[in-house]
């Protein structure tokens, strides 16, 4: 199992959401964060203060899945998320020790299994 | 002169100006926050470019004596326009500089209307330029028909406060925009939410607040017919909004926020052209009606390919049309009008209505294309893909509407500093 933790563009967010919902990947988790990759700083100004804003707001996604589903939800964030400009991002695999379903007390790959479909079932479209 | 009258209209004058920025709450709450700074200047600027423009020029072509068409260029750069009473047939009892200012703060916002059809993808200063020049080749034409003396006028048709002059020219220059424009990359392929909506019932509260002097003031006078346009600016819109609700309520099964504000913009726009002309029960009738085909024209565009973002057409279009053609219908000489409606035994009013309005939208719709293309050579008039996903306050002002300042950098000035200054005597004051 591994931890996927993206980092990408605010208005990319719904073109990511719909490519992890045709892969069947229904269970994330979806922040507001701000930080900084290689972008340049966009300047602003409000009545004579100039700044540098050094922070730009991104959207962090977190997505537990069983080690079949990686590649494909990779691909899927690599794809949607992409503008080819700089600040499009960061995608982090993290391995995950252990996952429960609090509802449930299931564990692991039954966990991170959406409710209804098949914990040995391939990634859709993939 | 009339200091009753005087005292009215300078109010009345103010009252108006402030729907501009009620517009810009209004419009402003609609967008994504990411926007929302863009469309509350796109109404704003208006009070700047078109209020000069106007007493530059848009005056004189718009009240001029001129010919059927067009004023003249007599009263440019107000040549003529000082502290005496206002001409008019019967003469007005007000200073004709008063007469200009109020007449300006309707140009501002007819212009400023039409920003609700390209929000959100229009490049700022090419949609500067278009309201600027707008105001002088459509709207000051029109307003001439109507208002200056010339052929609409001639033949008759009724336009109390603006239905035609205001709505309906800018909502046919929000339809050709739109088009011309394009769409939001984002339109019907993801869902556009207002990111403010106690802004837009700001706004739409506001609008009808100075919608008092925008009909009132239309007489001209502090006299019976703007107590009459004063109460039916009162009675339309309620009668609007009860209708709208009710028909939110049958489709949905619940009263929406933004629904009622937008029914009672519809009722202010459909009572325009007739609030001094109809009786105040005609008004809630006109109102009640008015609900209806506006309510089903934004059904028809969130349908369409048409990227009207604000439902300009469907607000200030349809319903103006709907109260120009109902002010055919109930005009009463009783109450004020010249002559009556098609239901008090006059049908060729009904037809003079219906020409004033087919000319209006035409006028507006060619204009405004040939405007939009001479433009469009000229520069870009849409914001790339990419700052459309950033979205416009940051790439169009560098300001953003709800910053949390976390990660800015304050970029000093380079100060150059003068060294005896810095001289600082360690026991400090003159030896």
């Amino acid at each position: 199992m591994k931890l996927i933790v993206a980092v990408i563009r605010p208005e990319v967010l719904p073109a990511v959401l719909e490519a992890l919902y045709r892969l069947d990947v229904q269970g994330l988790t979806v922040g507001r964060v701000q930080g900084h990759g290689g972008e340049r700083e966009r300047v602003e100004t409000y009545r004579g203060t100039t700044v540098k804003m050094e922070l730009a707001e991104k959207v962090r996604l977190e997505i537990g899945v069983s080690n079949h589903f990686v590649e494909p939800t990779v691909r899927a964030i690599l794809a949607s998320a992409r503008t080819g400009e700089v600040g499009d991002g960061k995608v982090f695999v993290v391995p995950l020790e252990k996952v429960y379903r609090i509802r449930t007390g299931e564990e692991d790959r039954a966990a991170v299994t959406p409710v209804g479909v098949d914990p040995h079932s391939e990634p859709a479209g993939a | 002169m009339n200091a009753a009258d005087t005292a009215w209209m300078l109010v009345a004058t103010a009252m108006v100006l402030l729907m501009t920025p009620a517009l810009a709450f209004f419009y402003g709450g609609l967008v994504r926050a990411k926007n929302a700074l863009n469309t509350m200047m796109m109404s704003l600027v208006s009070l700047g470019c078109v209020g000069m423009l106007w007493a530059l020029l848009g005056y004189s072509l718009a009240f001029g004596p001129g010919t059927a068409v067009l004023g003249d260029l007599s009263r440019a750069f107000l040549g003529g326009v000082g502290l005496d009473l206002a001409p008019g047939t019967p003469p007005l009892t007000i200073p004709h500089l008063l007469f200009m200012a109020y007449q300006g703060t309707f140009a501002i916002i007819t212009a400023a209307l039409i920003s609700g059809a390209v929000v959100e993808r229009m490049r700022f200063l090419p949609y500067a330029a278009f309201i600027s020049l707008w105001s002088l080749l459509v709207y000051a034409p029109v307003a001439h028909w109507v208002w200056g003396g010339g052929w609409l006028a001639r033949l008759g048709a009724l336009d109390f406060a603006g239905g035609t002059v205001v709505h309906i020219t800018a909502a046919s220059a929000a339809f050709v925009a739109a088009s011309m424009v394009g769409a939001r990359k984002d339109y019907a392929r993801q869902a556009v939410l207002p990111h403010n909506v106690p802004f837009t019932l700001l706004g739409a509260g506001l609008l009808w607040f100075g919608w008092f002097g925008f009909n009132g003031g239309s007489a001209l006078a502090a006299n019976g017919s703007a107590v009459l346009a004063f109460t039916n600016t009162l009675l339309a819109p309620s009668a609007t909004l009860v209708v709208w609700t009710a028909l939110d309520l049958a489709r949905s099964g619940r009263v929406t926020a933004v629904g009622g504000a937008t029914g009672i913009v519809v009722g202010l726009v459909a009572i325009t052209p007739a609030a001094g002309f109809v009786s105040p029960l005609s008004a809630m009738v006109i109102g009640a009606i008015a609900a209806v085909p506006s309510h089903f024209a934004i059904l028809l565009r969130s349908r369409s390919r048409l990227d009207d973002s604000l439902d300009v057409v469907a607000a200030h279009g349809v319903g103006g049309v709907t109260g120009a053609l109902l002010t055919g219908l109930f005009a009463q000489k009783a109450w004020g009008a010249p002559v009556d409606g098609l239901l008090f035994g006059n049908p060729r009013l009904f037809l003079i209505q219906t020409l004033a309005v087919l000319a209006a939208v035409g006028c507006s719709a060619v204009l405004t294309a040939l405007l939009l293309k001479a433009l469009s050579l000229v520069t870009a008039l849409k914001a790339a893909p990419g700052e459309e996903g950033q979205g416009l306050d940051v790439n169009q002002h560098g300001e953003e509407a709800y910053t949390s300042g976390d990660g800015a950098l304050l970029v000093l000035p380079e100060i150059v500093v003068d060294p005896p200054a810095l001289q600082v005597r360690p026991e400090g004051g003159a030896r």
